[in-house]
């Protein structure tokens, strides 16, 4: 029996799917009706300060025929006072006891402001809080969200202005629009904080309309930069994820965002080091229904790997993670066409002809081309095998013996010793003594 | 009958090689992704067994294809063969939203039979919960897919369903009347081991009326469902009809079936007489075979024939040629055929069904030089065997059942599929067998 139930910094659920702090979270029904669909937890849409919306609050990118694949919004906090909020924390953590329910918190910068609203949302129940640093648009303007995250010590000062009256678990969730996420990730973990909630989003412009000459999202002939989520900013969510997992400085556990929009998706960010999956954009488009597959999916995977719980799987790729001073430089592969299977697109020549470092030929054949690699000039880069349509059908094989390895820092050591300036003849050299042609 | 010279096996393997060729991985997940998703889904509402569509899609698209044929086989138990035989255009790839936007419609069919395929290749893990035995037995009768569907179903209920097959090879319509360009035997068979391995006992070889009596299994079981299909094409009451070369429809499809091409001998020019779906299966089968002129013979004209539009398109990309409002009068031929003789038709007034009634033209008697005639003119219920069971009330020549329950007018015996509606889609039976099993149970229950 494969078990999907997780424990990040102290909130348990029985499955790592979390609503993630934003529209589908926003109130109690919607809450219900998530975990009616089987949502292992909830982080509650940001309650906090008076704020007003406005119309319209979203733009989006489609691409080749695939809507949204990323989306972004100009919403704030909880529209909504701080007292309905609260009411209804309370009513949806007695209706279901066994998830996680989880309240966002942003309100001024002021000690008292956060004692009070940590104190009464403590007395609702609620299983933990997660500190709204990330919000780049609107609240950050008034001195919150972003333009605290950004700023190590103000996340660290806040922080503690509420680890220190808490007693239950809280999660500092991290706003991306920062150039190294591990300084704010330690200034929650110097304050005390259970553990760490990221990416919250990008800050971004949807897109100009070429019509109107408009920017998305537009309110009323204005705009301004939104939070960007959705399955295109994975990648960045991942290695920031993989980023604050790696820091020994950091060492908290994680609830990941950004982007997780299937079972797949979660499961990198658990082999990244996160405990829980917060999802946001992908309910917004397709509902809480998506969670019957992201639970299916992950359960059937564990079973085919033969894992039990996630605690098997979480953070499994973490320790793949170096420095390119790290990487072998001997690792040498070549690109392989299966000649059966190609379907004579030349997609690969002239991705690498144009793109990289011209070493397929094309040739013609019986009437059709023909690619093949000089796998003597083959740089091994893998754009042919990315670019190729068909399954299988290019494939990066080792042509190393395996018998040697060195890293670029094992080399420069290696200079060091033998007193060798870092030149382009010295490099030369040991290219040569290994049969590395650069092209 | 002059016979068409055989083919090479290669020529024949191709003529009945699929014509829906499976997905690549890549396709797969492609055409998933176009799937819009959507909520409460009109595709959902058109598959007569209600499968939950977009979520088997969206997990292929999610590479959970466990989940995925789950999702299809909680709904019907005779996926695959649905997946490769189910007039789609007219049910859920007809109902696709995509139709209304003008653009090509998700291809469901075949990204059902992308799940199934993959299920069966994985040795069909165990996916469903099976409730623990009651100790009651149910009597199916026929092993088409009414018949498995009801047995996979009780046998999950927890009842042992005994299914009474009078071929030695089960599968009923499912194996042995479906173009083989379309399914083959050895899918249907694959169906039949997934409901095996529910429990669920086939016995072969048995025909109920004759091996063993109605009242026999009648005792035997708690309850009995009958999936017995419908018998050979009504005949055709002109003369000549017992010369050689004239054959019924469905003898002659299910020796198509047998897969022995070369066993099967067709005519040089063949008539094949109505024009439902059975007779298209017919014509294009015989074309396949290596008949050189196939031609459907139908009294009424293009409007009113039966066949459905993807059918229709199939015979002419054939070749089949379509003689409308043209009736068949005599059987010409000493001992074979040789040819048809018939009559013009025009069309009167409207019937009680809404189609326009054929009135044959004055001297318009003509002869059509044939080898071969089949006689494809529509089914009906085994009456005899029916009228031996004790209050079951036939209407319009069909078995009478409750629409919920399945129930007949003999509380312990239950009925589905074409017995009850004359000759649907497999998609259908598959639903009746599934409801009825929930009948059954409620009705075992009440007692």
């Amino acid at each position: 029996m494969v078990d999907l139930s997780i424990n990040c910094g102290g909130i348990k659920s029985p499955n790592p799917f979390w609503l993630a702090s934003a529209p589908p979270s926003n109130s109690a029904y919607q809450n219900c009706k998530a975990f009616e669909a089987g949502w292992g937890g909830t982080v509650w849409k940001t309650i906090g300060d008076p704020v007003m919306n406005v119309c319209n609050r979203y733009g989006a990118i489609d691409y080749n025929g695939q809507k949204i694949v990323g989306l972004n919004n100009v919403e704030l906090i909880s529209d909504r006072p701080i007292e309905t909020n609260l009411k209804e924390i309370a009513e949806t953590k007695r209706l279901f006891p066994d998830r996680a329910v989880v309240a966002s918190l942003m309100v001024e910068s002021k000690r008292e402001a956060w004692h009070d609203i940590v104190k009464r949302t403590i007395d609702t129940g609620a299983d933990g809080i997660e500190l709204n640093y990330g919000c780049p648009h609107g609240m950050s303007e008034r001195g919150m969200g972003a333009a605290v995250g950004q700023v190590p010590e103000y996340c660290q000062m806040i922080t503690e202005w509420v680890t220190e009256v808490s007693t239950i678990p809280v999660l500092v969730k991290l706003t991306p629009n920062v150039t190294n996420i591990q300084l704010p990730a330690r200034a929650a973990r110097a304050a005390n904080a259970d553990g760490v909630s990221l990416i919250n989003t990008i800050n971004s412009i949807m897109g100009v309309d070429l019509d109107t000459m408009r920017i998305q999202p537009s309110v009323a002939s204005k705009s301004s930069h939104g939070g960007f989520a959705g399955p295109s900013v994975k990648p960045i969510a991942l290695h920031m994820v993989s980023q604050v997992a790696v820091d020994p400085e950091v060492n908290l556990p994680i609830s990941g965002i950004g982007g997780i929009s299937t079972w797949r998706d979660a499961l990198e960010f658990i082999l990244l080091g996160a405990s829980s999956v917060q999802v946001c954009t992908a309910v917004m488009h397709y509902g809480f229904r998506i969670v019957e597959d992201l639970i299916e999916g992950m359960t059937n995977w564990m079973e085919s790997k033969g894992f039990s719980s996630l605690d098997e799987v979480r953070g499994k790729a973490v320790k793949q993670i170096t420095d390119f001073g790290n990487f072998d430089l001997l690792h040498k592969t070549v690109a392989r066409i299966d000649q059966d299977k190609c379907i004579h697109c030349n997609l690969c020549y002239v991705a690498c002809e144009d793109g990289a470092h011209q070493c397929i030929d094309l040739t013609q054949v019986n009437g059709h081309t023909k690619t093949e690699v000089r796998e003597a000039d083959c740089v091994g880069c893998s754009l042919c095998a990315l670019v190729c349509p068909v399954e299988d059908c290019i494939s990066m094989v080792r042509v190393d013996d395996e018998s040697q390895s060195k890293t670029w820092n094992e080399l420069m050591a290696d200079f060091e010793r033998e007193g060798k300036p870092l030149s382009w003849e010295n490099l030369a050299e040991f290219q040569k003594k290994h049969g590395i042609v650069i092209h | 009958m002059e016979k068409a010279p055989k083919l090479s096996l290669s020529e024949y393997e191709k003529n009945f090689d699929e014509i829906t060729p499976a997905f690549s991985k890549n396709s797969a997940v492609l055409e998933a992704n176009r799937c819009l998703y959507c909520y409460d889904s009109p595709c959902i509402k058109a598959c007569p067994t209600h499968i939950d569509i977009p979520t088997f899609i969206k997990k292929i698209s999610t590479d959970n294809l466990i989940g995925s044929a789950k999702t299809i086989l909680e709904s019907n138990w005779v996926a695959l063969t649905c997946a490769k035989a189910c007039p789609v255009e007219e049910l859920c790839e007809g109902a696709c939203v995509y139709n209304e936007k003008g653009e090509q419609p998700i291809q469901i069919g075949r990204l059902q039979r992308y799940s199934i395929d993959h299920y069966f290749e994985n040795n069909m893990p165990e996916l469903f919960e099976q409730k623990e035995s009651n100790g009651k037995s149910v009597g199916i009768i026929g092993s088409g897919p009414a018949g498995l569907a009801c047995a996979a179903e009780l046998s999950l209920l927890g009842y042992k369903a005994v299914v009474y097959e009078s071929n030695e090879i089960p599968g009923g319509l499912n194996s042995w009347g479906i173009a083989p360009y379309k399914s083959r035997q050895a899918d249907s068979l694959k169906e039949v081991a997934l409901v095996e391995s529910f429990g669920a006992e086939i016995k072969t070889g048995i025909t109920v009326g004759e091996d063993i009596s109605f009242d026999e299994i009648f005792r035997k079981h708690d309850a009995i469902f009958i999936g017995i299909g419908l018998g050979n094409s009504q005949s055709l009451n002109i003369p000549g009809e017992n010369l050689v070369g004239v054959v019924d429809a469905i003898t002659f499809i299910e020796d198509v079936k047998q897969e022995v091409w070369t066993n099967v001998d067709v005519g040089k020019k063949v008539a094949v007489i109505g024009a439902g779906n059975t007779a298209i299966d017919a014509a294009t089968e015989a074309k396949r075979l290596g008949a050189e002129k196939v031609m459907i013979i139908y009294r009424r004209s293009e409007k009113e024939m039966p066949a459905n539009d993807y059918e229709y398109e199939l015979a002419k990309q054939d070749g089949i040629v379509f003689h409308f409002l043209t009736s068949p009068i005599e059987i010409m031929g000493e001992d074979s055929v040789t040819g048809l003789k018939s009559l013009k038709m025009e069309l009167g007034k409207e019937d009680e069904k809404g189609r326009r009634v054929p009135i044959p033209i004055a001297d318009s008697e003509f002869e059509i030089p044939v080898d071969m005639v089949i006689s494809a003119l529509g089914q009906k219920v085994k009456k005899h065997f029916v009228e031996s069971i004790n209050d079951l009330q036939i209407e319009n020549k069909l078995i009478l059942v409750d629409k919920e329950t399945f129930q007949t007018t003999n509380k312990r015996v239950f009925a589905g599929g074409d017995c009850i509606n004359g000759g649907k889609e497999v998609v259908n039976a598959a639903y009746d067998g599934k409801r009825a099993a929930h009948g059954i149970d409620s009705y075992i229950k009440s007692l």
